[in-house]
């Protein structure tokens, strides 16, 4: 070896070339396919940055008239010329979304955790294998069916039900329902994902826990939920922009009136079924309406963002690394 | 060294044997029914989960059986409730997923293609346009609906509410989906097919086309048909780009306007008559219908095709 590195230091010295590894020529063919597929993987960030144009554009205008603290902080949501007096405070909205979401994640948190631990350290696995593809083909059912299912049979089902020392009993289209239907909507995100994540957690961990005497509720909270936690963190947050972003369940079952405040039982309006309900109407390019939509588009995009931000910074906070 | 058997080895294991007892015996019972209502609750969940998730379909097959028919698959939209149907809302469907598939699969394995292959994560670019497609992947479909209103129907292409702005708006909203599939896809192939490629003298896309891209077909197709039939029940960005209008005909080419059986079945919905609302249950039963038939498909070709390595 000692010889043979002398003599290629002694070849360099003396500059001769080395024979070269690489391809004799040039191959301009590869380079151009590789130059194609990146182009496609490129589109993706064209998406974003066509997202990112076309919501800001008119969201401009937009605030060119209303100023942006009116837009924000307002507390009267009444996006019409023909309203009178006509007012763009977006909290309304906002809170119809929130209040949704959290009456889903009521649901979806419990549940969709349930079952993960079900799923992962309790069922045997013959009974995990036909269920968790079920519960994933469930999760591809539209959601169109899921805002038909919380209005005719989630609402109906709530007013019989209701207990008259709640007060009144839910309005037709009602937050509640529409909450429980995304709950529901969100459950299989939130139960794959986590039992993913527990379904990673190294064998290792559970056999030391038993062999310490730990009982298998000790061994599932006390072991695996803890190492798991930077999943189980990733699949709520994903839950929770899907219960943001969800429009035909508001729309069809949580009715069009806004409402600043958390209520279970009166009809309420999300950003979403906002954008909805006015792109589907008849509405003419460049009036104040139009631009509300990508105001309100801008804010929801925003949102989801920083949720999105907030997931990745928890899941590199929370891993824990084996091996 | 003590014997097996002898008086002290006895009363070492006698003992022994106690003090195990008493640890076993003397288990606070508290944290014994604790487990036992621990299972208790977790069976209640998954429970939960299944019982929503089947009262939502039986809701659905209960309210729209009355309506369910051929005639339904068979029959235009008209003016009266009980001559419409869902023809032209499935031929709609068809076109514009037929404009997804064919403008998706090729991008989308494309980039998975680059990511996989040949991008080096050390450069800040690629990293850049992983973090965005995951990014993407989280935006609200709505949001897409509005890119595709202001872009495609209008603006920079303006080419109105037709199947193709349809199509495109969808194309998007799915890319990142299939992308995922794809990488996955690609990835299970293991990389010693490549490595004797390589080691034979093929280039880096012989080695793709000819050994990498084969082998991951199956999974690819899988991945892509799961994506694609989430966008035959998107409803949302539709709303947007066209899809709502009352079209009393189908579609005959990527130029005309368009419905789809969700934005048809929520249009029936929104009427708020009895007997439109009867019909958009119908409508759900032929959506569920059509989707279990392409989820089949798709898991009959991932255990067909399936390759163990």
């Amino acid at each position: 070896m000692e010889a043979r590195d002398a003599t290629a230091a002694s070849g360099l010295a003396a500059g001769t070339t080395r024979p070269r590894l690489g391809a004799a020529s040039p191959r301009y063919g590869e380079q151009a396919i590789k130059g194609i597929l990146a182009l496609c993987a490129l589109l993706s960030v064209v998406t974003t940055i066509g997202i990112v144009v076309s919501l800001l554009g008119p969201s401009l205008e937009f605030f060119k008239e209303i100023p942006v603290t009116d837009f924000v902080f307002g507390t009267e949501w009444a996006p019409s010329e023909a309203a009178d007096p006509d007012s763009f405070g977006v909290l309304p909205i906002v809170m119809g979304t929130l209040t949704v979401t959290l009456w889903g994640l009521l649901v979806a948190i419990p549940v969709g955790l349930g079952a993960a631990i079900y799923l992962s350290e309790y069922a045997r696995p013959r009974v995990r294998k036909v269920l968790k593809p079920t519960l994933e083909v469930l999760a591809g059912v539209p959601t169109v069916a899921f805002g038909f299912f919380a209005f005719s049979f989630i609402t109906p089902l709530l007013i019989d039900v209701w207990p008259g020392f709640l007060g009144d009993p839910p309005n037709i289209f009602n937050a509640g329902a529409a909450g429980i239907a995304i709950g529901l909507l969100i459950v299989p995100i939130v139960a794959s994902i986590s039992e993913d994540a527990m379904s990673a957690v190294p064998a290792g961990l559970r056999e030391g826990a038993y062999a310490l005497g730990a009982s298998r509720m000790r061994v599932a909270l006390r072991v695996v939920f803890p190492a798991a936690l930077s999943g189980i963190v990733a699949s709520i947050v994903l839950g929770i922009s899907r219960a943001v972003g969800e429009t035909l369940v508001v729309l069809m079952a949580a009715g069009s009136l806004p409402f600043l405040g958390i209520t279970f039982t009166e009809q309420i309006q999300a950003m979403t079924a906002f954008i909805g309900v006015t792109a589907t109407g008849d509405i003419s390019t460049g009036t104040i309406e139009y631009d509300t939509i990508f105001a309100v588009g801008l804010l929801l995009f925003v949102m989801t963002l920083v949720l999105n931000l907030v997931s990745i910074r928890l899941v590199r906070r929370f891993r824990e690394v084996y091996e | 060294m003590n014997e097996p058997g002898s008086a002290r080895t006895r009363r070492a294991v006698a003992g022994a044997r106690a003090a195990v007892a008493a640890g076993i015996e003397n288990q606070p019972t508290a944290d014994v029914r604790k487990s036992i209502a621990f299972q208790a609750f977790l069976l209640f969940t998954i429970g939960v989960a299944i019982l929503g998730l089947a009262l939502l379909l039986i809701d659905a097959f209960v309210e729209g059986l009355p309506r369910f028919g051929t005639e339904l698959f068979t029959a235009e939209t008209s003016a009266l409730p009980q001559d419409s149907g869902f023809y032209n809302a499935i031929i709609g469907t068809l076109l514009v997923i037929a404009g997804v598939t064919a403008m998706t699969v090729p991008v989308g394995t494309g980039a998975a293609i680059y990511l996989e292959e040949y991008a080096d994560r050390e450069r800040w670019w690629n990293r850049l346009i992983e973090v965005n497609i995951q990014n993407l992947a989280a935006v609200p479909s709505i949001v897409y609906g509005i890119l595709g209103l202001a872009f495609i129907v209008r603006g920079p292409l303006s080419i109105g509410f037709v199947v193709l702005a349809g199509s495109m708006t969808l194309s998007l909203l799915v890319l990142p989906t299939v992308i995922i599939a794809a990488r996955e896809a690609i990835r299970a192939v293991p990389p010693s097919i490549r490595e004797g490629s390589l080691a034979l003298g093929a280039t880096e896309w012989q080695t793709i086309r000819r050994q990498t891209l084969p082998a991951a077909i199956p999974g690819i197709a899988t991945g892509v048909i799961l994506a694609i039939s989430r966008a035959v029940g998107e409803t949302a960005p539709l709303l947007l780009v066209g899809a709502a209008a009352f079209v009393t005909f189908s579609p005959e080419g990527f130029f005309d306007r368009y419905t789809v059986l969700p934005v048809q079945i929520f249009t029936y919905f929104a009427r708020a008559q009895d007997e439109y609302i009867v019909l958009a249950a119908a409508g759900i039963i032929v959506m569920l219908i059509l989707l279990l038939a392409m989820n089949s498909f798709a898991i009959w070709l991932r255990n067909r095709y399936e390759q163990k390595w």
